[in-house]
Formats: structure tokens, C-alpha cells, sequence
């Protein structure tokens, strides 16, 4: 039986990481286009990085767009303004979001429930605001312009990321895979066990002499910086950043993606992403009023399949 | 200078008027229901464009009396088909539909009545400043802040001495012995529900007349009264009060000295009280969860 478990997981494994390599291959075919595979690709991350905190510790962060803009708006002023080089816009991009998140989070993690998300809703806008009024460094309204993705150079050699959309989808994959490794790393060790255990019964972590709130710090920081580096990453896929990326409707993307994917399952946020992603091209090509559609998607997710894709597969297979 | 300064500091407390009418509504359904209603700037702009549709059979009088039951009635429908199967249920789930629901209600107003702005006339004896001195101060203005006097007192008054309000507020305390003693809950959190509308709904006829009516206005209206209430504290009511009194006046007050930083002043207010009081002004230590 466990033999039998781990070679599903195995299988499905293998099965998530070939249709993610050969999705340049696949997706022209079917009628998608690369730069499509990519925002999945960045936007999965991100879903994934807003999961770590609420699907395995149990906190409801709706604000993490902010993150996620800081993230791109870093990245961008980087390249723009410091160096012309992608590895340290990057790197600039997830210390920016990370250190902002690793600042508000000592405010915030002592509230807990329905609190704990209005206080991150309204700390995200605070972002938003800067960007919009600060437009001599942010561009405001407009988003920040002026500076694109560079080739990475690595001495003897370097890649064109920049004009060829494929190899730009093989970079983000690789940046993906790295980021998802750690994801995974954490989960497993005893810190994320901890963190699973916040979640199941977080008075019964605390009797356990869990430092609770010290651990869902370490937790919102982590999932922070893991959402700068999203961020960071779209905004080379754009070559812009953009104020609506920090406003707090993007944060409620990102929660809808990671539930209706599974939050319960590692991959299932990267999941919702694919599906949101694509429905919403889909639907803004075809109707002006995709907002409608969109909000009656998140309303019968919630109504109907609060599981998610995921875990409604999970049961299946359970019973 | 100190003319300037009464302007702005006049301004505020009108401004926080209005937060506090919209953020109790929230403020409402968020204590008893635990449900954080994101499509309140969404009920909001319903309820002002069912004042500008039917102002040219009741003038604006009639508006002002009738738009808010409406809407409060469009919540109500709201709150039975789709948020009561979710309380009981984590508070995520209720966020994301309220989130999806604001969607749609700023989508539907579009598409209903249009992108562009439409006014509001007000009548024309709101419509003259009170005296050249304090040109600031419109007979509509004042007017306003009448009207949310009177709305929150008749709210706190309601809560105070009804029945139904006594048992809100003890809802709000602890629902489930309430439920034992014998009330019906599902009763009481739909007219709380439709309580909060309600005043959203009188807040959207309201800035209808100071602001005219944008599809777009209820988001930007939202994020304050989120502010007012972890201000004042989750779990109370007269924290709401006085947060939104407090952020229209700080924001009111900045707009004389550094007129791009009267948004971020009310986010600052909120970083400072969070920090030294982590439960709001008047929260109560038991609300923390």
C-alpha cells in the first residue's frame, strides 16, 4: 500500500515536470502561445508562495500582492537604475518584498481569523498608494517602464532570454523549479511540521511550547520573499511593473487560485493558476464583461467546490 | 493659515462621517456573522444608483428615504442564497465570495448604467454655501453629517433598547448560547445583514450627491472603513466611530501640509496603533480571534 502510494506520487511527479518542460512544444499546438506558459509559470509560483503560508500554516494572508508587486517594482528599478544585469534585478526584486514583509510582519502576526486578513488587506494598499503617488521613481499610474530583461551572461557564454520567448520559459522554469525545491524542502523539515501543526490546533502548538508566533513570522516572511522573487520574475516577463499588481484585488487572485486548485496539496495553487490564467485570456478576448464571469467563478468555487480541483481528485481516489 | 487649517479639519470630520456610516455596516456583519464583507463599496454604489434611477419619479427626497431599503433588501437576498451555507465555514471562504460578488456588482452597475460618471442633482437649498466666510461648509455637507447622525443614532439606539438589538449584541458575544436560549440565529444574522446593507446603501445615495456616481467608486471608498474598524478596534462599534472620525481628520489635517501623503496618513495611524495597541483603541481582548 505505501509502496503503491509512493509510485503514484512518483508518477504524478513525473507526469507535472514533463508537461512543464515540454510546454513550449505542447501549448502553440493547442492554441496557447509561450508568454502564456510563462505568466502560469510566475503566477503558479506566487499562488504557491500565498499556499505556503495559508494552506500549510493556516493564516489568511489577503495581501500578498503587495509582495509581489514590491517584488516586480524592484526588479525593474534595479535593472533600470543600478545595474543592467537579470540575476541582480532578481535578487533585488525577492530582498525588497521579503524585507518588506519581514518589517509588517511583526505588526500583523499577532492578530489571528478574519483580523488578521483585514490588517493585511489594508497594509498591502499602503504599497499601492506609494507606487500610484511616488511617480518620478514608480512612473504612477503609467507602472514603470524603461528597462527590459538582460541576457544572462556567464562569462564564456551567454543566453538570449530577451528575444527568445522559449528560452525566457526555460529560465522562469528553472527559477520555478529552484524556488518549488525549497518550497518543498521547508515543508518537510521539522519547521514545516511545525507549521502544519499551527494549523491543525494552534493551542495545542502552543501548550507544546511552540513559539506560535515567532514560527508564523518565519512563515509570512519566507512566503514573502518567495513572492518578491514572483513578482521580480514578471516583471521581466512584462518589462514593466505595474501599481495594479500591489492592489489588493491581485492578492484575491492569488487566494482564488490556491483554492481552486486544492489548498490542501503543494501543486494544486499551480493548477488554479493554469486554469485561472487561462480562462481570464480566454474570457477578457471574448466578452468586455470577463469581471462578471470572473466573480461568478469565485463564487461558485466557494459555493460548490471549496476543495479545489485537488482535493475533490483526493476524495475520489480516497473512496 | 487658521482658516485654512478649520477648512481641513472640517473637511476630515465630514469625510470620517461618511467612513463611519460605511465601516459600521461592515463593522455590523463582521461582528456577528465573523463574515468580512468585501462587496460593501459594491452594495454601496447599488444603493446610489438606484437613488439616481428613481430621483426623476421621487425627487431626491424620496431617494434618499427609499434607495437604502432597497438595496437593503437586494442584501438580504444576497446573504440567504449565497453567504448562509458559509457561515460556520472558515472565514476565507466568505471573503472569496464577497470578493467575487464585488465583482459583479461593480460590473453589473457598469453594465447597467454605463462607465461613465453620472450626477446626482441635490436639491437646491443643500446645494449654497451656509456664508461667504466659510464658503467650505455647503448646506449638503452639513446635511450629511445630519444624516449620519441621525443614522447612527438611531443604529446605537436600536442596539441599546430593541430586543433585536439586544440580541445582536449578544450574538455578537457568543452566538451559540444565544442559539440555546432559544433565538432563531439564521433569523437574526439575515436582518444584520440587511442592517449593514442598509447602510451602505445610505452611504452610496449620500456620496452619490457630493461625488456623483462611478462604477469604480466603491473600492476606493472600501479600504478606509477596513481602516476605521482595526482602529477602533474589531468587536466594537463605538471603535468604528471613532476610528473613522479619527482617519477623516488626520487625513484631513495632512491634506494642508503634505497634500500626496493625506492617503498614507491613515495607513500610518494604522502601523502606529497596531504597534502599541494591537487590539484597536476599543477592542476587547477576547476579539483577538
Amino acid at each position: 500500500m505505501i509502496e503503491n502510494d509512493t509510485a503514484r506520487k512518483l508518477t504524478v511527479l513525473v507526469c507535472i515536470w514533463a508537461a512543464l518542460v515540454l510546454a513550449p512544444y505542447w501549448m502553440p499546438p493547442l492554441g496557447g502561445y509561450t508568454a502564456l506558459g510563462t505568466r502560469v509559470l510566475i503566477l503558479g509560483l506566487a499562488a504557491m508562495s500565498v499556499n505556503f503560508l495559508l494552506g500549510f500554516t493556516g493564516v489568511l494572508s489577503f495581501g500578498h500582492a503587495a509582495y509581489f508587486g514590491l517584488g516586480a517594482y524592484g526588479a525593474g528599478l534595479s535593472l533600470k537604475y543600478l545595474a543592467p544585469s537579470t540575476p541582480i534585478s532578481l535578487l533585488m526584486g525577492m530582498l525588497l518584498g521579503g524585507l518588506a514583509g519581514a518589517i509588517l510582519g511583526t505588526l500583523i502576526v499577532r492578530r489571528r481569523g478574519v483580523y488578521f486578513a483585514m490588517v493585511t488587506i489594508a497594509f498591502g494598499q499602503v504599497f499601492y498608494y506609494i507606487a500610484f503617488q511616488w511617480s518620478s521613481l514608480t512612473g504612477g499610474d503609467d507602472g514603470l517602464r524603461g528597462f527590459s530583461r538582460q541576457p544572462l551572461d556567464f562569462g564564456f557564454f551567454s543566453i538570449d532570454i530577451l528575444s527568445n520567448a522559449n528560452n525566457f520559459y526555460f529560465f522562469v522554469l528553472v527559477c520555478f523549479a529552484l524556488i518549488a525545491a525549497v518550497m518543498g524542502f521547508i515543508l518537510r523539515s521539522p519547521f514545516g511540521r511545525t507549521m502544519l501543526a499551527i494549523r491543525e490546533n494552534e493551542r495545542r502548538a502552543r501548550f507544546l511550547g511552540i513559539p506560535v508566533e515567532r514560527h508564523i513570522w518565519i512563515a509570512f516572511t519566507l512566503s514573502c520573499f518567495f513572492m518578491g522573487f514572483a513578482g521580480a520574475l514578471y516583471a521581466l516577463l512584462n518589462n514593466f511593473a505595474d501599481p495594479r499588481g500591489l492592489h489588493f484585488s491581485q492578492s484575491g487572485d492569488f487566494v482564488m487560485m490556491a483554492v481552486m486548485g486544492g489548498m490542501r496539496s503543494f501543486w494544486g495553487p499551480l493548477l488554479g493558476a493554469a486554469v485561472f490564467v487561462v480562462l481570464q485570456d480566454y474570457l477578457s478576448s471574448v466578452t468586455v464583461n470577463w469581471m462578471s464571469f470572473v466573480g461568478l467563478l469565485f463564487v461558485l468555487v466557494v459555493l460548490f467546490f471549496p476543495r479545489g480541483l485537488l482535493g475533490v481528485v483526493r476524495r475520489k481516489l480516497v473512496s | 493659515m487658521l482658516q485654512l487649517l478649520l477648512f481641513n479639519v472640517t473637511n476630515g470630520l465630514i469625510i470620517g462621517a461618511f467612513y463611519v456610516l460605511m465601516a459600521l455596516g461592515l463593522s455590523l456583519i463582521l461582528n456577528l456573522s465573523n463574515v468580512i464583507n468585501f462587496a460593501h463599496g459594491g452594495f454601496l454604489v447599488v444603493g446610489g444608483y438606484i437613488a439616481y434611477t428613481i430621483t426623476p419619479y421621487v425627487g431626491f427626497w424620496g431617494a434618499l428615504l427609499i434607495a437604502p431599503p432597497l438595496t437593503a433588501v437586494i442584501g438580504l437576498a444576497v446573504e440567504r442564497v449565497m453567504i448562509r451555507p458559509l457561515y460556520g465555514r472558515d472565514p476565507l471562504y466568505s471573503l472569496l465570495l464577497t470578493f467575487g460578488l464585488a465583482f459583479i456588482l461593480e460590473d453589473g452597475s457598469r453594465f447597467i448604467w454605463g462607465a461613465q460618471g453620472k450626477p446626482v442633482t441635490v436639491p437646491a437649498i443643500l446645494a449654497q454655501p451656509l456664508s461667504n466666510e466659510f464658503f467650505f461648509i455647503t448646506g449638503y455637507r452639513l446635511f450629511m453629517v445630519l444624516v449620519v447622525v441621525i443614522a447612527v443614532s438611531a443604529l446605537f439606539a436600536l442596539l441599546r433598547f430593541t430586543r433585536l438589538g439586544i440580541r445582536i449584541r449578544a450574538g455578537t458575544l457568543d452566538l451559540e448560547t444565544v442559539s440555546a436560549l432559544g433565538v432563531n440565529v439564521r433569523t437574526l444574522r439575515s436582518l444584520n445583514f440587511a442592517a449593514g446593507i442598509y447602510l451602505a446603501g445610505l452611504s452610496g445615495v449620500l456620496a452619490a450627491g457630493q461625488l456623483g456616481l462611478e462604477p469604480t467608486m466603491g473600492a476606493g471608498l472600501l479600504m478606509p472603513s477596513f481602516i476605521a474598524i482595526i482602529v477602533g478596534g474589531v468587536g466594537s462599534l463605538t471603535g468604528t466611530l471613532l476610528g473613522g472620525l479619527l482617519i477623516g481628520v488626520a487625513s484631513g489635517v495632512t491634506a494642508v501640509f503634505l497634500p500626496a501623503a493625506s492617503e498614507a496618513i491613515m495607513y500610518v495611524l494604522m502601523a502606529v496603533v497596531l504597534l502599541i495597541r494591537p487590539r484597536g483603541l476599543l477592542g476587547e481582548e477576547g476579539m483577538m480571534t
